[in-house]
């Protein structure tokens, strides 16, 4: 069966009245917490994986699916209007958006952020849909040792070759790979550093690290820079663009698409590095180079449209070998496993129904996101007028809701206020938060498919870059390891750290 | 890094040295609890004490990075930090977790909500816990009772819903 009966037979799952509402459920949750500074995708996700448990699998992983690309779009809304990135993939729009805004061309930077996003969004799913057959095809000859380079290339990247420091990036990822041993080792049975204590031997919850490091040591570091007031420019006339909104616009939204696509589906980085790609490509490209730093509309078009698709593009190392490369995609990794589903080769032709009618859904989200962001735009601004009081009591009251649900023990939320505490300090001194809850989840996953590799070569460590796809994927690792470190070293390294990954 | 690293940022250089202390500790308690558990290698060659080892090693490796960046350059000074919040917000959390089997999740939430409110600048504790019981009230109803999340209940909640 083609791609094409294939993301038919998924549309008619997606239109089933039931999953349209999981869907609606995600994108307005996902623009909500993307609009809303401080709450990111990843920690969303993480606050309803709890609550979905005993919900419909299907439904909940489109919801969660839609509340990834709702949150592109929220952010940027935050970004343009507040000069405060609502998710760490807007920093870049902040630079031209809030310029428009300020000189009151806010409406149709919105504009050009919505509809950027859109596009990107409708190309980018269609891309997944076509994409990721193949890869799975790909995938099926992929053995263990193939799966740990893929994995060693996504440790990489998540941690040392963007951001200011290679070596703090390693310490959050070795931080997290050492919290991902704690508990039953998943081929042996040999409990590991559970120190006597039962509730260790099930090992540290993904859900349970990623609120306290998101949502508790966000709260915390917030709290402690003092009583600040942001100021929410008003959207002033039209949100409509004009024509040569609409032609400055169409270029920088293609490209776009054509950056953040393939950024998201390598194990490459997530949307926040593909937005800073294109904006850099933007001002390269542009006809209007001086207008730069003052409220170019390409600025904003570019890279929400790389954000969006970079998102998308995500997927397809997520759904078609079961890897996570962002701090979202780690955390919806968990979201299948709490149903006992593991994204896959196996998946296409276990679950095919699912699968197609997840990217099925993504369309059919796009086109929701577009309603909720342009004509309903004022509407989401009010959430920017929340008192900060009551939106971090509230989001502190969801965040240990959600620990509670799953466990209510003392260990558990004393680990919520560890990991919390944590994460502020992570935070103040610049250590990046991200690798530490990719290399929770895809630790073990390393650790297995090595351990596996080596078993079948019984014992042969140069079965790792016995093929060329290994050696290959391996090498590529080695590339993104030490070149930005030469970069760093001749003095290079600011591009660098303005790259930084955050959350997604 | 480590929870032990709980410097206020006074003496900015400094916290590279802790930081990797902490490295050092935790790195040399993997290494440790990997080295004791009996590692059967099987064919792979390594076994369940290997990836801790590893890991172990790597920590150490780090904790000596932080030496020499330490050694080399002062780090970029932070902004000053408010001590007083970031209590409040622990104690906060600190309440809820010793008062949830007690008190119930409504009361207990309620008052992490009132000492986070309190944190970001709302210190009418009256009106912000009566407000945080009130809300965490609503969301037992909605999660416990609709949701079937099961939440611990108290006083309040048992009271109203009939245990």
């Amino acid at each position: 069966m083609g791609t094409f009966e294939l993301l038919l037979q998924g549309l008619s799952v997606a239109l089933d009245p039931v999953i349209l509402l999981y869907a609606v459920i995600g994108v307005v949750l996902g623009t909500a917490v993307g609009v809303l500074p401080g709450i990111g995708p990843a920690l969303t996700v993480a606050l309803l994986l709890p609550v979905t448990y005993g919900l419909d699998p299907a439904g909940s992983l489109i919801m969660f699916a839609g509340i990834y690309y709702g949150a592109m779009y929220g952010g940027s809304t935050t970004s343009i209007l507040l000069n405060t990135p609502g998710e760490s993939a807007s920093i870049v729009t902040a630079l031209e958006g809030n310029k428009m805004a300020r000189a009151g061309r806010g409406g149709p930077a919105l504009a050009t952020a919505a509809i950027g996003s859109f596009v990107a969004g409708l190309l980018a799913t269609l891309a997944l849909a076509f994409l990721a057959p193949h890869v799975v095809k790909l995938a099926l000859v992929f053995g263990p040792r193939e799966y740990f380079a893929l994995m060693v290339l996504a440790f990489v990247t998540v941690s040392a070759a963007f951001g200011d420091s290679a070596l703090k990036g390693l310490t959050s990822l070795f931080v997290g790979l050492a919290l991902a041993l704690v508990g039953i080792d998943g081929l042996t049975g040999q409990a590991r550093l559970s120190f006597g204590v039962p509730q260790l031997l099930d090992g540290i919850e993904v859900t349970t690290l990623a609120v306290a490091m998101f949502a508790v040591g966000e709260a915390l570091f917030v709290a402690a820079q003092g009583l600040r007031v942001d100021k929410v420019h008003e959207i002033k006339g039209s949100v409509r663009m004009t024509g040569q909104d609409w032609s400055r616009s169409w270029r920088a939204w293609l490209r776009g698409t054509a950056i953040g696509f393939p950024i998201g589906a390598m194990p490459a980085g997530g949307a926040d590095i593909a937005s800073f790609l294109s904006y850099g490509a933007e001002k390269r490209f542009s006809r209007y180079p001086q207008e730069f730093g003052h409220g170019a509309i390409e600025g904003v078009a570019g890279p929400e449209a790389a954000n969006n698709a970079a998102a998308a593009g995500t997927l397809v190392p997520l759904l078609t070998l079961g890897l996570p490369t962002t701090a979202t995609a780690a955390i919806m990794l968990a979201g299948f496993q709490q149903f006992g589903l593991q994204p896959g080769p196996l998946l296409f032709a276990t679950s095919p129904q699912l699968v197609w009618g997840l990217i099925a859904s993504l369309l059919i989200a796009n086109v929701m996101l577009l309603v909720l962001n342009l004509p309903l735009i004022r509407l989401w601004v009010k959430l920017l007028s929340i008192p900060r009081p009551w939106l971090y009591a509230g989001i502190l009251l969801f965040a240990t809701l959600g620990t509670i649900g799953v466990n209510p023990s003392p260990v558990e939320l004393g680990m919520l206020m560890i990991f919390g505490i944590m994460g502020y300090l992570m935070r103040l001194h610049g250590y990046p938060i991200a690798p530490v809850v990719v290399g929770l989840i895809l630790g073990p996953m390393a650790e297995q498919q090595l351990r596996r590799a080596l078993s079948i070569a019984q014992g042969d460590w140069t079965t790792l870059i016995s093929t060329p796809v290994a050696a290959g994927i391996l090498l590529l690792a080695a590339i993104a390891f030490v070149v930005p470190l030469v970069l760093r070293l001749r003095g290079k390294g600011k591009i660098l750290a303005q790259i930084a990954g955050e959350e997604d | 890094m480590n929870q032990v690293s709980g410097e206020t940022g006074r003496r900015p250089v400094g916290a590279a040295f802790i930081v990797a202390a902490g490295l050092a500790a935790l790195g040399a308690l993997l290494i440790w609890q990997g080295s004791i558990i009996p590692d059967k290698g099987g064919y792979a060659g390594i076994g369940s004490g290997g990836m801790p080892k590893f890991v172990g090693w790597g920590l150490v490796a780090l904790a000596i990075g932080h030496i020499v960046t330490g050694l080399r350059h002062s780090a970029q000074p932070h902004d000053q930090q408010m001590l007083v919040p970031v209590l409040l917000i622990i104690t906060g959390l600190a309440l809820q977790l010793f008062l949830l089997k007690p008190l119930g999740f409504s009361v207990a939430s309620g008052l992490l909500f009132a000492c986070t409110a309190a944190a970001f600048g709302k210190r009418n504790l009256v009106l912000t816990l009566l407000i945080g019981i009130g809300f965490a009230f609503v969301v037992y109803g909605l999660f416990d009772q609709l949701l079937r999340l099961n939440l611990p209940a108290g006083l309040l909640e048992n009271l109203i819903f009939g245990g």
